[in-house]
């Protein structure tokens, strides 16, 4: 029986011939991937030499991991679940309240940064430099500066995401802004409305929408930010999980870690089915 | 221009109007529905969050004042001793970043093997057994829900003080964030080519080294690299717990008040972050453009 193999075994010749692309093997895809991994691989020795990576270190460091996991069970709080409750409460206000004020502090930056509203190349290139600045300072960072300013306590915290989300919020809402259709502000302004009227009247039912997803969908993430920020003395949660990690109560720490993923789980929940309401399921958030 | 203006008459027009005066109402009284559950959330979260407003106007001046005390004494004429006092440390901060990328490095392609690793069977399209499915995809939510900061912190009490809790807490946290974007590029596939290499009798390693692999490769060191802008900016507060790089020296220049020196060190992350997202960014292009090509 003669198979398509041997038919083709036999015509190899001229099938090479007639297609030569098929039959050349391409070595130099091939040699830079290998070049590439070789690369990463070198460089990834480098830095776990550089960083003084150790097997030893990692071993005894695996069994107090265990030992540690052993300890957290089962999980309770102690007498300090009301305690810890109020913590969480204050983590959402953190979070709810600084991504408000962020929100509320960036849309006239938003509308300054946006090419169609302000024509000004200066003024919306310097006002991008300073939302890129702000938004390069990590909200931990931002919390330790504001704690010098406010004194420790749930307010920096509030202040330090509201910073950082101002950035973030800032270039999200000017683009969005820039995305917005030419013809409703037009329309506005054929019936000799001023440029404010437009802003109110055409621009802002065409963001509303976008804007409204954008801050719910960083109250998500900041009720991520807030619990630990408390790490570094600006309230909520974080601060009662470092003491507790500091003093080696594993399971009030694993009671923590799990209020923290009951809490972002159901925020989480809470805003995708608000987000979906408000734009429709289609529609995507881009970050 | 014959031009007349169409008036409807009395009654309809009167109708008409009734209706849009009623869907105006309506659409108001909502905006104020909206608005009063927003007020009494402010409020709420207000009294949680102790804000307390009086202290509040009474320190912010303090704020301006603080961010106009970090700046350095810059003067024309003596510019160059000037930046010389105001990064004196220079070395040593350049050499504190350049573990903090390392960090972020190690971070990212150990989270990234163990999301590829972990990928393959969390994707619906190629993992049949649903527990295994399940299981996967609850240990990367978990990896990425528990903040990377708490992992820091567990693992310094675990390894001691150092670059590898903060390695390894970067990496637990990447392996869930990859995973679920590398499941997710793993189920967009055209699942044809599967059928077409477990025709000729591929195993699962080898269809998904001919069918899989090309098809999702681009995306998944599109993401790798997303990943490590991402973790650069992680890293680089890692040290506020001990857990290496810049951080630590960031958070005592903070805490001591040494003013300049924040600004010096600030100047210096935010550079480094502005170079690592724009080296990325071209990567990327050059990977997009690689793969249509």
């Amino acid at each position: 029986m003669s198979t398509l193999r041997e038919t083709a075994l036999a015509n190899a010749a001229a099938l090479r011939r007639r297609q030569p692309d098929l039959f050349e093997r391409r070595h130099g895809g091939q040699a830079l991937a290998a070049g590439v991994i070789v690369a990463m691989a070198a460089l990834a020795v480098f830095a776990f030499w550089r960083l003084d990576f150790s097997v030893l270190r990692f071993g005894s460091g695996l069994a107090q991991i265990a030992h540690i996991v052993g300890s957290m069970f089962p999980p309770s709080p102690g007498p300090h679940l009301r305690v810890f409750l109020h913590a969480l409460a204050e983590t959402l206000a953190i979070a709810f309240l600084g991504t408000l004020l962020g929100a509320i502090l960036a849309f006239p930056l938003g509308l300054l940064a946006a090419r169609n509203i302000i024509p000004n190349i200066f003024a919306h290139f310097a006002v991008r430099r300073v939302l890129d600045t702000v938004r390069g300072v990590d909200v931990l960072i931002w919390a330790l500066i504001f704690i010098n300013v406010v004194g420790l306590g749930p307010f920096a915290g509030i202040l330090a995401i509201a910073a950082s989300d101002m950035g973030s919020f800032g270039k999200l809402f000017s683009e969005a802004i820039e995305n917005t259709d030419r013809k409703p502000v037009d329309g506005v302004l054929s019936t000799g409305a001023s440029s404010l009227h437009t802003v109110r009247f055409a621009v802002i039912p065409q963001v509303f929408p976008v804007i409204a997803s954008q801050i719910l969908y960083y109250f998500e993430s900041n009720t991520r930010s807030a619990t630990i920020i408390g790490i570094v003395g600006a309230g909520g949660i974080g601060l009662h999980l470092s003491e507790q990690i500091r003093v080696l109560e594993w399971n009030k720490v694993a009671f923590l870690v799990l209020m923290i993923l009951v809490t972002v789980a159901i925020i989480d929940w809470v805003s995708s089915r608000l987000r979906f309401a408000i734009i429709g399921r289609s529609a995507v958030v881009l970050q | 221009m014959a031009s007349a203006v169409i008036r409807l008459p009395a009654e309809q027009l009167d109708r008409a109007l009734g209706h849009y005066r009623g869907a105006v109402a309506a659409k108001r009284a909502r905006t104020a529905v909206g608005l009063a559950v927003l007020a009494v959330a402010v409020v709420l979260a207000g009294i949680a969050g102790e804000v307390d407003l009086q202290k509040f106007l009474a320190n912010i001046h303090r704020l301006p004042v603080y961010i106009w005390t970090l700046l350095p004494s810059l003067s024309w004429n003596n510019l160059g001793a000037d930046l010389a006092d105001w990064f004196w440390n220079l070395g040593g901060w350049l050499s504190l970043l350049f573990d903090t990328l390392l960090i972020a490095y190690l971070g990212t392609l150990v989270g990234g093997i163990g999301a590829f690793a972990l990928c393959f069977l969390a994707s619906a399209n190629l993992e049949r057994r649903a527990w295994v499915r399940i299981l996967s995809r609850r240990f990367l939510e978990f990896c990425r829900t528990v903040p990377e900061l708490v992992f820091a912190l567990l693992f310094v009490m675990a390894f001691g003080l150092g670059a590898m809790p903060g390695v390894l807490a970067l990496a637990i946290h990447s392996t869930g964030a990859l995973g679920k974007l590398f499941a997710e590029a793993v189920e967009n596939i055209d699942m044809s080519q599967v059928e077409g290499t477990t025709a000729t009798g591929a195993g699962w390693a080898t269809s998904i080294r001919f069918a899989v692999l090309p098809q999702v490769m681009s995306n998944f060191a599109s993401y790798a690299l997303l990943r490590f802008e991402i973790n650069v900016r992680s890293a680089a507060v890692m040290g506020f717990v001990g857990a290496g790089g810049i951080g630590t020296d960031l958070m005592v220049a903070i805490r001591k008040f040494y003013y300049t020196d924040v600004s010096a060190i600030l100047v210096l992350i935010i550079a480094t972050v502005v170079i690592i997202d724009l080296a990325t960014e071209r990567l990327r292009h050059w990977l997009i453009g690689w793969e249509h090509a």
